[in-house]
Protein backbone atom coordinates (compact mmCIF):
# COMPACT_ATOMS: atom_id res chain seq x y z
CA UNK A 1 0.00 0.00 0.00
CA UNK A 2 2.70 2.48 0.94
CA UNK A 3 5.10 2.20 -1.40
CA UNK A 4 6.93 4.84 -3.33
CA UNK A 5 8.89 5.76 -6.07
CA UNK A 6 11.84 8.54 -6.65
CA UNK A 7 11.48 10.99 -9.07
CA UNK A 8 13.83 13.66 -9.93
CA UNK A 9 12.29 16.75 -9.42
CA UNK A 10 14.45 20.12 -10.66
CA UNK A 11 17.41 18.07 -9.99
CA UNK A 12 16.53 16.97 -6.62
CA UNK A 13 15.06 13.28 -5.89
CA UNK A 14 12.10 13.25 -3.69
CA UNK A 15 9.87 10.12 -2.94
CA UNK A 16 6.30 10.21 -3.95
CA UNK A 17 3.64 7.18 -3.42
CA UNK A 18 3.60 4.64 -6.02
CA UNK A 19 1.02 5.03 -8.90
CA UNK A 20 0.23 8.11 -8.05
CA UNK A 21 -0.63 11.42 -10.86
CA UNK A 22 2.63 13.26 -11.02
CA UNK A 23 0.19 16.81 -11.03
CA UNK A 24 -1.58 15.50 -8.11
CA UNK A 25 2.00 14.21 -6.36
CA UNK A 26 3.97 17.66 -7.34
CA UNK A 27 0.69 18.93 -5.40
CA UNK A 28 1.75 17.00 -2.51
CA UNK A 29 5.17 18.19 -2.11
CA UNK A 30 4.04 21.65 -2.10
CA UNK A 31 5.02 22.85 -5.64
CA UNK A 32 2.65 25.48 -6.64
CA UNK A 33 4.08 26.90 -9.83
CA UNK A 34 4.08 24.34 -12.52
CA UNK A 35 4.51 26.91 -15.54
CA UNK A 36 4.70 30.18 -16.53
CA UNK A 37 1.95 32.13 -18.55
CA UNK A 38 3.09 33.96 -21.32
CA UNK A 39 2.57 37.47 -19.15
CA UNK A 40 5.00 35.65 -16.67
CA UNK A 41 2.04 34.60 -13.80
CA UNK A 42 2.94 31.30 -12.29
CA UNK A 43 0.10 28.43 -12.68
CA UNK A 44 -1.03 25.10 -11.51
CA UNK A 45 -3.43 22.61 -12.32
CA UNK A 46 -7.06 23.44 -13.05
CA UNK A 47 -8.82 21.30 -14.75
CA UNK A 48 -6.96 17.65 -13.70
CA UNK A 49 -8.51 15.96 -16.44
CA UNK A 50 -6.06 17.29 -19.57
CA UNK A 51 -8.45 19.97 -20.82
CA UNK A 52 -6.96 23.52 -19.52
CA UNK A 53 -2.86 22.54 -20.65
CA UNK A 54 -1.87 24.78 -17.21
CA UNK A 55 0.00 22.26 -15.17
CA UNK A 56 1.88 21.56 -18.01
CA UNK A 57 5.86 20.78 -17.36
CA UNK A 58 9.06 18.99 -18.80
CA UNK A 59 9.26 15.40 -17.96
CA UNK A 60 12.12 13.04 -19.07
CA UNK A 61 12.91 16.57 -21.71
CA UNK A 62 9.91 16.07 -23.07
CA UNK A 63 8.27 20.02 -22.77
CA UNK A 64 4.80 21.04 -22.11
CA UNK A 65 3.57 17.80 -20.83
CA UNK A 66 0.49 17.72 -19.03
CA UNK A 67 0.66 16.41 -15.81
CA UNK A 68 -2.52 15.84 -14.52
CA UNK A 69 -2.24 12.97 -17.45
CA UNK A 70 0.77 11.14 -16.48
CA UNK A 71 1.50 8.53 -13.74
CA UNK A 72 4.88 8.65 -11.75
CA UNK A 73 7.31 6.42 -12.69
CA UNK A 74 10.84 6.13 -10.78
CA UNK A 75 13.59 8.29 -11.75
CA UNK A 76 11.35 10.18 -13.77
CA UNK A 77 12.75 13.75 -13.79
CA UNK A 78 11.19 16.72 -14.00
CA UNK A 79 11.33 20.27 -14.47
CA UNK A 80 8.66 22.87 -12.97
CA UNK A 81 9.45 26.71 -13.13
CA UNK B 1 1.33 5.92 -37.98
CA UNK B 2 0.28 1.88 -37.35
CA UNK B 3 -3.54 1.05 -38.86
CA UNK B 4 -5.63 -1.10 -36.92
CA UNK B 5 -9.61 -2.17 -37.92
CA UNK B 6 -12.61 -2.86 -36.31
CA UNK B 7 -15.93 -3.13 -36.10
CA UNK B 8 -17.49 -1.48 -32.93
CA UNK B 9 -14.64 1.59 -32.24
CA UNK B 10 -15.74 3.43 -28.66
CA UNK B 11 -14.10 6.60 -28.03
CA UNK B 12 -14.08 7.62 -23.98
CA UNK B 13 -14.30 4.70 -21.15
CA UNK B 14 -16.46 6.93 -18.47
CA UNK B 15 -19.54 5.33 -17.83
CA UNK B 16 -21.30 5.29 -21.10
CA UNK B 17 -18.26 4.23 -23.22
CA UNK B 18 -17.49 1.27 -20.83
CA UNK B 19 -21.53 0.11 -21.05
CA UNK B 20 -21.66 0.84 -24.96
CA UNK B 21 -18.26 -1.33 -25.11
CA UNK B 22 -19.31 -4.11 -22.80
CA UNK B 23 -23.18 -4.54 -25.03
CA UNK B 24 -21.41 -4.57 -28.27
CA UNK B 25 -18.70 -6.89 -27.40
CA UNK B 26 -21.06 -8.92 -25.55
CA UNK B 27 -23.12 -9.00 -29.07
CA UNK B 28 -20.00 -11.15 -30.02
CA UNK B 29 -18.56 -7.75 -32.42
CA UNK B 30 -14.87 -6.88 -32.43
CA UNK B 31 -14.46 -3.79 -30.40
CA UNK B 32 -12.01 -1.12 -29.04
CA UNK B 33 -12.28 1.43 -26.39
CA UNK B 34 -9.87 4.08 -25.99
CA UNK B 35 -9.14 6.66 -23.31
CA UNK B 36 -6.62 9.24 -23.44
CA UNK B 37 -6.42 8.79 -19.43
CA UNK B 38 -4.22 5.78 -18.49
CA UNK B 39 -6.59 3.72 -16.85
CA UNK B 40 -10.60 3.27 -17.60
CA UNK B 41 -13.14 4.81 -15.72
CA UNK B 42 -14.07 8.78 -16.44
CA UNK B 43 -14.64 10.93 -14.65
CA UNK B 44 -16.76 9.42 -11.77
CA UNK B 45 -14.90 6.06 -11.22
CA UNK B 46 -11.15 7.55 -11.82
CA UNK B 47 -9.06 5.30 -10.82
CA UNK B 48 -8.20 5.96 -6.97
CA UNK B 49 -4.36 6.14 -7.06
CA UNK B 50 -3.08 6.31 -3.40
CA UNK B 51 -6.16 8.05 -2.42
CA UNK B 52 -7.86 6.74 0.80
CA UNK B 53 -11.49 6.72 0.62
CA UNK B 54 -14.45 5.81 -2.09
CA UNK B 55 -17.96 5.58 -1.34
CA UNK B 56 -18.77 1.89 -1.09
CA UNK B 57 -21.79 2.15 -3.55
CA UNK B 58 -19.72 4.12 -6.21
CA UNK B 59 -16.86 1.54 -5.92
CA UNK B 60 -18.89 -1.30 -6.09
CA UNK B 61 -21.07 0.20 -9.33
CA UNK B 62 -17.33 0.62 -10.90
CA UNK B 63 -16.47 -3.04 -10.01
CA UNK B 64 -19.40 -4.21 -11.82
CA UNK B 65 -18.91 -2.70 -14.82
CA UNK B 66 -15.12 -3.17 -15.08
CA UNK B 67 -15.71 -6.53 -14.22
CA UNK B 68 -17.84 -6.81 -17.06
CA UNK B 69 -15.80 -5.05 -19.75
CA UNK B 70 -12.75 -7.19 -18.93
CA UNK B 71 -15.08 -10.78 -19.70
CA UNK B 72 -16.76 -8.64 -22.77
CA UNK B 73 -14.17 -9.70 -24.73
CA UNK B 74 -13.48 -5.77 -25.94
CA UNK B 75 -9.76 -4.58 -26.20
CA UNK B 76 -8.85 -1.62 -24.10
CA UNK B 77 -6.58 1.11 -25.73
CA UNK B 78 -5.78 3.52 -23.12
CA UNK B 79 -3.08 6.72 -23.05
CA UNK B 80 -4.73 7.17 -26.41
CA UNK B 81 -6.18 10.48 -27.48
CA UNK B 82 -8.07 11.36 -30.26
CA UNK B 83 -7.02 14.29 -32.44
CA UNK B 84 -8.41 14.10 -36.12
CA UNK B 85 -10.90 11.59 -37.79
CA UNK B 86 -13.00 11.66 -40.57
CA UNK B 87 -16.64 10.34 -41.18
CA UNK B 88 -16.52 9.60 -44.81
CA UNK B 89 -13.55 7.01 -44.32
CA UNK B 90 -14.59 5.48 -41.21
CA UNK B 91 -11.75 6.27 -39.20
CA UNK B 92 -10.27 7.88 -35.99
CA UNK B 93 -6.68 9.18 -35.31
CA UNK B 94 -5.55 8.99 -31.79
CA UNK B 95 -1.96 10.21 -30.41
CA UNK B 96 0.02 7.85 -28.37
CA UNK B 97 3.04 7.28 -26.52
CA UNK B 98 4.01 4.96 -29.62
CA UNK B 99 3.03 7.44 -31.61
CA UNK B 100 -0.24 8.00 -34.55
CA UNK B 101 -2.80 5.26 -34.66
CA UNK B 102 -5.08 5.21 -37.23
CA UNK B 103 -8.51 3.18 -36.38
CA UNK B 104 -10.86 2.23 -39.07
CA UNK B 105 -14.08 1.18 -37.71
CA UNK B 106 -17.13 -0.32 -39.34
CA UNK B 107 -19.64 1.75 -36.67
CA UNK B 108 -18.63 4.35 -33.92
CA UNK B 109 -19.46 5.58 -30.36
CA UNK B 110 -18.81 8.70 -29.51
CA UNK B 111 -18.75 8.63 -25.24
CA UNK B 112 -16.51 12.02 -24.87
CA UNK B 113 -18.36 13.22 -21.64
CA UNK B 114 -18.38 16.30 -20.54
CA UNK B 115 -15.71 19.58 -18.34
CA UNK B 116 -16.67 22.33 -15.94
CA UNK B 117 -17.75 25.63 -17.46
CA UNK B 118 -15.59 28.27 -15.59
CA UNK B 119 -16.06 31.76 -15.33
CA UNK B 120 -13.47 34.57 -15.21
CA UNK B 121 -13.13 36.98 -12.46
CA UNK B 122 -10.49 38.72 -10.61
CA UNK B 123 -7.43 36.59 -9.38
CA UNK B 124 -8.76 32.98 -11.07
CA UNK B 125 -5.58 32.18 -12.16
CA UNK B 126 -3.58 32.02 -9.32
CA UNK B 127 -2.63 28.84 -8.13
CA UNK B 128 -4.87 26.98 -5.37
CA UNK B 129 -7.84 28.01 -8.06
CA UNK B 130 -9.28 24.72 -9.02
CA UNK B 131 -12.05 23.05 -11.13
CA UNK B 132 -14.01 21.41 -8.51
CA UNK B 133 -14.22 18.40 -10.56
CA UNK B 134 -11.16 18.71 -11.32
CA UNK B 135 -9.66 18.92 -7.47
CA UNK B 136 -11.27 15.99 -6.74
CA UNK B 137 -9.27 14.43 -9.69
CA UNK B 138 -6.32 15.41 -8.01
CA UNK B 139 -7.25 14.56 -5.31
CA UNK B 140 -8.10 10.71 -6.47
CA UNK B 141 -4.49 10.65 -8.30
CA UNK B 142 -2.70 11.06 -4.58
CA UNK B 143 -2.60 14.83 -3.76
CA UNK B 144 -2.93 14.86 0.00
CA UNK B 145 -5.39 17.89 1.20
CA UNK B 146 -5.74 17.15 4.79
CA UNK B 147 -6.55 20.38 6.89
CA UNK B 148 -6.15 22.03 3.95
CA UNK B 149 -9.19 25.39 4.27
CA UNK B 150 -11.31 24.60 1.00
CA UNK B 151 -14.38 26.55 -0.55
CA UNK B 152 -16.56 25.52 -2.49
CA UNK B 153 -18.02 27.73 -4.86
CA UNK B 154 -19.99 27.89 -8.48
CA UNK B 155 -23.42 25.85 -9.27
CA UNK B 156 -25.24 22.59 -9.89
CA UNK B 157 -25.54 19.44 -7.66
CA UNK B 158 -21.66 18.40 -8.37
CA UNK B 159 -20.68 21.08 -5.63
CA UNK B 160 -22.02 18.82 -3.01
CA UNK B 161 -20.77 15.93 -4.58
CA UNK B 162 -16.79 17.58 -4.35
CA UNK B 163 -17.52 18.73 -1.23
CA UNK B 164 -18.43 15.28 0.42
CA UNK B 165 -15.71 13.80 -1.32
CA UNK B 166 -12.83 16.57 -0.24
CA UNK B 167 -14.49 16.07 2.96
CA UNK B 168 -14.10 12.63 3.28
CA UNK B 169 -10.52 13.15 2.56
CA UNK B 170 -9.38 15.46 5.26
CA UNK B 171 -10.14 18.65 3.92
CA UNK B 172 -11.59 21.24 5.70
CA UNK B 173 -14.61 22.66 3.48
CA UNK B 174 -15.37 26.11 4.88
CA UNK B 175 -18.98 26.62 2.73
CA UNK B 176 -20.38 25.53 -0.25
CA UNK B 177 -21.66 28.95 -2.37
CA UNK B 178 -24.23 28.00 -4.52
CA UNK B 179 -25.09 31.11 -7.42
CA UNK B 180 -28.36 30.26 -7.82
CA UNK B 181 -31.37 32.09 -4.93
CA UNK B 182 -33.01 29.77 -3.03
CA UNK B 183 -35.95 30.95 -4.74
CA UNK B 184 -35.09 29.82 -7.69
CA UNK B 185 -33.64 26.26 -6.34
CA UNK B 186 -37.28 25.94 -4.26
CA UNK B 187 -39.40 27.22 -7.27
CA UNK B 188 -38.34 24.29 -9.13
CA UNK B 189 -39.29 21.85 -6.29
CA UNK B 190 -35.63 21.35 -5.39
CA UNK B 191 -35.21 20.61 -1.88
CA UNK B 192 -31.56 19.26 -0.94
CA UNK B 193 -32.70 15.78 -0.39
CA UNK B 194 -34.65 15.47 -3.86
CA UNK B 195 -31.21 15.36 -5.40
CA UNK B 196 -31.50 12.38 -7.45
CA UNK B 197 -27.96 10.94 -7.17
CA UNK B 198 -26.95 8.60 -4.26
CA UNK B 199 -23.36 9.91 -4.58
CA UNK B 200 -24.85 13.01 -3.39
CA UNK B 201 -26.54 11.92 -0.07
CA UNK B 202 -23.51 12.19 2.02
CA UNK B 203 -22.70 15.37 1.18
CA UNK B 204 -26.56 16.39 1.78
CA UNK B 205 -26.36 15.12 5.05
CA UNK B 206 -23.52 17.08 5.85
CA UNK B 207 -25.37 20.18 5.06
CA UNK B 208 -28.37 19.70 6.78
CA UNK B 209 -26.72 18.79 10.02
CA UNK B 210 -25.02 21.79 9.15
CA UNK B 211 -21.76 20.70 9.41
CA UNK B 212 -20.41 22.59 6.25
CA UNK B 213 -22.49 25.78 5.71
CA UNK B 214 -24.56 25.85 1.70
CA UNK B 215 -25.12 29.65 0.94
CA UNK B 216 -27.59 30.04 -1.78
CA UNK B 217 -27.69 33.36 -3.84
CA UNK B 218 -23.65 33.51 -2.99
CA UNK B 219 -20.23 34.06 -5.08
CA UNK B 220 -16.77 34.35 -6.08
CA UNK B 221 -16.46 38.03 -7.13
CA UNK B 222 -12.16 38.08 -6.51
CA UNK B 223 -9.15 35.48 -5.25
CA UNK B 224 -6.20 37.37 -4.06
CA UNK B 225 -2.91 36.61 -2.34
CA UNK B 226 0.65 37.15 -2.66
CA UNK B 227 0.86 34.72 -5.19
CA UNK B 228 -0.83 31.68 -4.30
CA UNK B 229 -4.24 31.90 -3.21
CA UNK B 230 -4.72 33.24 0.06
CA UNK B 231 -8.28 34.52 0.76
CA UNK B 232 -11.33 35.11 -1.81
CA UNK B 233 -14.16 37.76 -1.68
CA UNK B 234 -17.50 36.30 -1.65
CA UNK B 235 -20.82 38.56 -2.45
CA UNK B 236 -24.62 38.22 -2.46
CA UNK B 237 -24.96 41.32 -4.65
CA UNK B 238 -25.31 43.62 -1.70
CA UNK B 239 -22.29 42.69 1.19
CA UNK B 240 -18.97 41.49 0.29
CA UNK B 241 -16.92 39.25 2.37
CA UNK B 242 -13.68 38.12 3.07
CA UNK B 243 -12.76 34.87 3.65
CA UNK B 244 -9.22 33.41 4.14
CA UNK B 245 -8.65 29.85 2.40
CA UNK B 246 -6.15 27.28 0.94
CA UNK B 247 -7.72 26.43 -2.07
CA UNK B 248 -10.82 27.63 -4.01
CA UNK B 249 -13.23 25.05 -6.23
CA UNK B 250 -15.03 26.04 -8.55
CA UNK B 251 -17.61 24.86 -11.24
CA UNK B 252 -20.40 26.14 -13.37
CA UNK B 253 -21.98 23.33 -14.51
CA UNK B 254 -20.72 20.85 -17.13
CA UNK B 255 -19.76 21.08 -21.22
CA UNK B 256 -19.75 18.21 -23.38
CA UNK B 257 -16.76 17.64 -24.92
CA UNK B 258 -18.07 17.37 -28.34
CA UNK B 259 -15.33 18.70 -30.89
CA UNK B 260 -14.70 15.03 -32.08
CA UNK B 261 -17.98 15.05 -33.26
CA UNK B 262 -18.44 18.61 -34.19
CA UNK B 263 -15.35 17.99 -36.70
CA UNK B 264 -16.90 15.02 -38.18
CA UNK B 265 -20.13 16.87 -39.20
CA UNK B 266 -22.56 15.70 -36.50
CA UNK B 267 -25.28 18.07 -35.64
CA UNK B 268 -25.50 19.50 -32.61
CA UNK B 269 -27.66 22.12 -30.86
CA UNK B 270 -26.79 24.60 -27.99
CA UNK B 271 -28.54 26.19 -25.44
CA UNK B 272 -28.72 29.88 -24.14
CA UNK B 273 -29.44 28.02 -20.69
CA UNK B 274 -25.71 26.52 -20.86
CA UNK B 275 -23.58 28.80 -22.60
CA UNK B 276 -20.81 27.07 -24.73
CA UNK B 277 -22.59 23.93 -24.24
CA UNK B 278 -22.76 21.99 -28.50
CA UNK B 279 -25.01 18.77 -27.14
CA UNK B 280 -24.62 16.36 -30.00
CA UNK B 281 -28.24 15.30 -31.36
CA UNK B 282 -29.28 11.59 -31.04
CA UNK B 283 -32.50 9.71 -31.81
CA UNK B 284 -34.44 7.17 -29.69
CA UNK B 285 -31.34 4.71 -30.68
CA UNK B 286 -28.58 7.25 -29.73
CA UNK B 287 -28.12 7.55 -33.53
CA UNK B 288 -26.04 11.10 -34.21
CA UNK B 289 -26.80 12.70 -37.40
CA UNK B 290 -24.37 10.59 -38.96
CA UNK B 291 -24.82 6.92 -40.22
CA UNK B 292 -22.85 4.58 -38.23
CA UNK B 293 -21.93 6.93 -35.74
CA UNK B 294 -24.00 6.87 -31.90
CA UNK B 295 -23.34 9.31 -29.33
CA UNK B 296 -23.76 8.92 -25.61
CA UNK B 297 -23.34 10.30 -22.02
CA UNK B 298 -22.57 13.79 -21.33
CA UNK B 299 -21.90 14.62 -24.67
CA UNK B 300 -25.85 14.74 -25.28
CA UNK B 301 -26.35 16.35 -22.32
CA UNK B 302 -25.92 16.52 -18.38
CA UNK B 303 -27.21 13.88 -16.76
CA UNK B 304 -25.21 11.89 -14.38
CA UNK B 305 -23.75 8.80 -14.66
CA UNK B 306 -26.83 6.76 -14.48
CA UNK B 307 -28.33 8.06 -17.54
CA UNK B 308 -25.14 7.58 -19.16
CA UNK B 309 -24.42 3.89 -18.31
CA UNK B 310 -28.37 3.74 -19.71
CA UNK B 311 -27.31 5.59 -22.88
CA UNK B 312 -24.08 3.79 -23.25
CA UNK B 313 -26.16 0.16 -23.19
CA UNK B 314 -29.04 1.64 -25.57
CA UNK B 315 -26.17 2.79 -28.07
CA UNK B 316 -23.76 -0.46 -27.70
CA UNK B 317 -26.84 -2.65 -28.86
CA UNK B 318 -27.88 0.07 -31.38
CA UNK B 319 -24.45 0.46 -33.05
CA UNK B 320 -24.64 -3.72 -33.77
CA UNK B 321 -28.29 -3.93 -34.75
CA UNK B 322 -29.91 -5.57 -32.29
CA UNK B 323 -33.07 -3.98 -31.98
CA UNK B 324 -34.40 -6.03 -29.04
CA UNK B 325 -32.01 -5.48 -26.49
CA UNK B 326 -32.54 -1.63 -27.50
CA UNK B 327 -35.74 -1.92 -26.59
CA UNK B 328 -35.26 -3.60 -23.81
CA UNK B 329 -32.43 -0.66 -22.16
CA UNK B 330 -34.68 2.08 -23.60
CA UNK B 331 -37.35 2.49 -20.72
CA UNK B 332 -34.68 2.74 -18.21
CA UNK B 333 -33.03 5.63 -20.27
CA UNK B 334 -36.17 7.16 -20.72
CA UNK B 335 -37.52 7.25 -17.07
CA UNK B 336 -33.71 8.72 -16.06
CA UNK B 337 -34.03 11.03 -18.84
CA UNK B 338 -37.29 12.55 -17.47
CA UNK B 339 -35.71 12.81 -13.70
CA UNK B 340 -33.24 14.64 -14.92
CA UNK B 341 -33.58 17.28 -17.14
CA UNK B 342 -36.35 18.14 -14.34
CA UNK B 343 -34.10 20.45 -12.81
CA UNK B 344 -31.85 21.60 -15.58
CA UNK B 345 -33.29 25.51 -15.11
CA UNK B 346 -32.79 25.65 -11.58
CA UNK B 347 -29.10 26.22 -12.15
CA UNK B 348 -30.01 28.97 -14.35
CA UNK B 349 -26.97 31.51 -14.20
CA UNK B 350 -27.52 34.74 -12.95
CA UNK B 351 -26.30 38.34 -14.87
CA UNK B 352 -24.96 39.40 -12.07
CA UNK B 353 -21.43 36.79 -13.04
CA UNK B 354 -20.99 38.82 -16.02
CA UNK B 355 -19.96 41.97 -13.72
CA UNK B 356 -17.70 40.20 -11.63
CA UNK B 357 -15.57 40.77 -15.48
CA UNK B 358 -13.45 43.52 -14.80
CA UNK B 359 -11.28 44.97 -17.56
CA UNK B 360 -8.04 43.56 -15.86
CA UNK B 361 -9.53 40.18 -15.78
CA UNK B 362 -7.49 37.50 -17.87
CA UNK B 363 -10.00 35.80 -19.62
CA UNK B 364 -7.76 33.37 -21.99
CA UNK B 365 -5.98 31.64 -19.70
CA UNK B 366 -3.31 30.50 -22.05
CA UNK B 367 -2.55 33.67 -24.16
CA UNK B 368 -2.75 35.67 -21.00
CA UNK B 369 -5.76 38.16 -22.63
CA UNK B 370 -7.57 40.59 -20.37
CA UNK B 371 -11.55 41.39 -21.24
CA UNK B 372 -10.68 44.98 -21.79
CA UNK B 373 -8.51 43.72 -24.69
CA UNK B 374 -11.98 42.23 -26.38
CA UNK B 375 -14.04 45.31 -25.89
CA UNK B 376 -14.84 46.17 -29.68
CA UNK B 377 -15.05 43.21 -31.16
CA UNK B 378 -18.34 41.76 -32.60
CA UNK B 379 -17.22 38.07 -32.96
CA UNK B 380 -15.49 35.15 -31.29
CA UNK B 381 -13.65 34.75 -34.93
CA UNK B 382 -12.94 38.90 -34.89
CA UNK B 383 -11.90 38.65 -31.09
CA UNK B 384 -9.64 35.25 -31.89
CA UNK B 385 -7.55 37.12 -34.40
CA UNK B 386 -7.49 39.96 -32.99
CA UNK B 387 -6.63 39.58 -29.59
CA UNK B 388 -5.44 35.95 -29.15
CA UNK B 389 -8.01 35.20 -26.85
CA UNK B 390 -8.74 31.00 -27.31
CA UNK B 391 -5.46 30.35 -29.83
CA UNK B 392 -3.45 28.74 -27.13
CA UNK B 393 -3.02 25.32 -26.51
CA UNK B 394 -6.38 24.58 -24.85
CA UNK B 395 -7.61 25.96 -28.21
CA UNK B 396 -10.46 27.61 -26.08
CA UNK B 397 -11.62 24.75 -24.50
CA UNK B 398 -11.44 27.03 -20.99
CA UNK B 399 -12.25 30.59 -21.93
CA UNK B 400 -15.02 29.31 -24.84
CA UNK B 401 -17.93 29.12 -22.42
CA UNK B 402 -16.53 31.90 -20.84
CA UNK B 403 -16.58 34.51 -23.64
CA UNK B 404 -20.48 32.84 -24.63
CA UNK B 405 -22.00 33.65 -21.20
CA UNK B 406 -20.23 37.52 -20.85
CA UNK B 407 -20.03 38.22 -24.46
CA UNK B 408 -22.19 36.27 -26.49
CA UNK B 409 -20.11 35.00 -28.96
CA UNK B 410 -20.36 31.04 -29.59
CA UNK B 411 -17.51 29.34 -30.97
CA UNK B 412 -17.08 28.52 -34.36
CA UNK B 413 -16.41 25.39 -36.59
CA UNK B 414 -13.59 22.86 -35.02
CA UNK B 415 -10.28 21.95 -37.00
CA UNK B 416 -8.07 19.21 -36.30
CA UNK B 417 -6.06 18.64 -34.46
CA UNK B 418 -9.07 19.11 -31.64
CA UNK B 419 -6.28 18.93 -29.31
CA UNK B 420 -2.62 20.03 -29.84
CA UNK B 421 -0.30 16.86 -30.84
CA UNK B 422 3.50 16.63 -30.78
CA UNK B 423 5.10 18.10 -34.29
CA UNK B 424 4.76 15.32 -36.91
CA UNK B 425 1.70 13.78 -35.69
CA UNK B 426 -0.64 15.65 -38.20
CA UNK B 427 1.76 14.78 -40.87
CA UNK B 428 2.50 11.03 -40.40
CA UNK B 429 0.89 9.22 -43.17
CA UNK B 430 0.41 5.21 -42.86
C1 LIG C 1 -14.61 16.96 -13.55
C2 LIG C 1 -15.86 16.18 -13.27
C3 LIG C 1 -16.09 15.65 -12.00
C4 LIG C 1 -17.24 14.93 -11.72
N1 LIG C 1 -17.45 14.44 -10.45
C5 LIG C 1 -18.59 13.75 -10.18
C6 LIG C 1 -18.86 13.23 -8.88
O1 LIG C 1 -18.08 13.40 -7.95
N2 LIG C 1 -20.02 12.56 -8.67
C7 LIG C 1 -20.93 12.37 -9.68
O2 LIG C 1 -21.99 11.77 -9.45
N3 LIG C 1 -20.69 12.82 -10.90
C8 LIG C 1 -19.56 13.51 -11.18
N4 LIG C 1 -19.35 14.02 -12.44
C9 LIG C 1 -20.34 13.73 -13.45
C10 LIG C 1 -19.99 12.35 -13.98
O3 LIG C 1 -18.67 12.40 -14.42
C11 LIG C 1 -20.77 11.99 -15.11
O4 LIG C 1 -22.12 11.89 -14.71
C12 LIG C 1 -20.34 10.68 -15.77
O5 LIG C 1 -19.01 10.35 -15.49
C13 LIG C 1 -20.51 10.85 -17.23
O6 LIG C 1 -20.07 9.71 -17.91
P1 LIG C 1 -19.62 9.77 -19.41
O7 LIG C 1 -19.23 8.39 -19.73
O8 LIG C 1 -20.67 10.43 -20.22
O9 LIG C 1 -18.37 10.75 -19.48
P2 LIG C 1 -16.97 10.80 -18.70
O10 LIG C 1 -17.01 10.06 -17.44
O11 LIG C 1 -16.60 12.23 -18.70
O12 LIG C 1 -15.98 10.00 -19.69
C14 LIG C 1 -15.54 10.52 -20.90
C15 LIG C 1 -14.17 9.95 -21.21
O13 LIG C 1 -13.80 10.34 -22.53
C16 LIG C 1 -12.43 10.60 -22.58
N5 LIG C 1 -12.13 11.51 -23.68
C17 LIG C 1 -12.66 12.73 -23.92
N6 LIG C 1 -12.14 13.27 -25.03
C18 LIG C 1 -11.24 12.37 -25.52
C19 LIG C 1 -10.38 12.35 -26.65
N7 LIG C 1 -10.33 13.36 -27.53
N8 LIG C 1 -9.59 11.26 -26.82
C20 LIG C 1 -9.63 10.21 -25.96
N9 LIG C 1 -10.44 10.18 -24.88
C21 LIG C 1 -11.23 11.24 -24.66
C22 LIG C 1 -12.12 11.22 -21.23
O14 LIG C 1 -10.76 11.03 -20.89
C23 LIG C 1 -13.07 10.48 -20.29
O15 LIG C 1 -12.44 9.41 -19.64
C24 LIG C 1 -18.19 14.75 -12.74
C25 LIG C 1 -17.97 15.27 -14.02
C26 LIG C 1 -16.82 15.98 -14.30
C27 LIG C 1 -16.61 16.56 -15.69
S1 LIG D 1 -4.68 20.37 -14.95
FE1 LIG D 1 -5.71 20.94 -16.78
S2 LIG D 1 -4.53 19.91 -18.27
FE2 LIG D 1 -3.64 19.20 -16.44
Amino acid sequence: MNKTVRIVLNGQEREVAAGSMLASALLTLGVRGFRRSVKGELRGPLCGMGVCQECRVTVDGRPHSKCCMIVCRDHMKVETE
Amino acid sequence: MTRRDCEVLVLGAGPAGIAAACCAGESGRQVILTDENPACGGQIWRAQRGAMHTRADVQHAADLWLTRLGRCGASVLSGATAFDADAALHFVRFETDRGVEEIHYSALILATGARERLLPFPGWTRSGVYAAGGLQALVKGGFRIDGQRILVAGTGPLLLAAAGMLGAHGGEVLMILEQAGWRSLTRFGLHLAGFPDKLLQAATLMVQAGVVPYRPGWWVCEAGGNGPLEWVAITDGKRTVRVDCDMLALGYGLVPNSELARLMGCRTTGSSAAPGAHFVDVDARQKTSLDGVFACGEITGIGGAELSLAEGSVAGYAACGHWHEVDRVAPLRNCLARQVHAMDSAFALRDELRAAVTPDTLVCRCEDVPAAELAGFGSWREAKLGSRCGMGPCQGRTCGPAVEFVWGWSAESVRPPITPVRLGSMSDQP
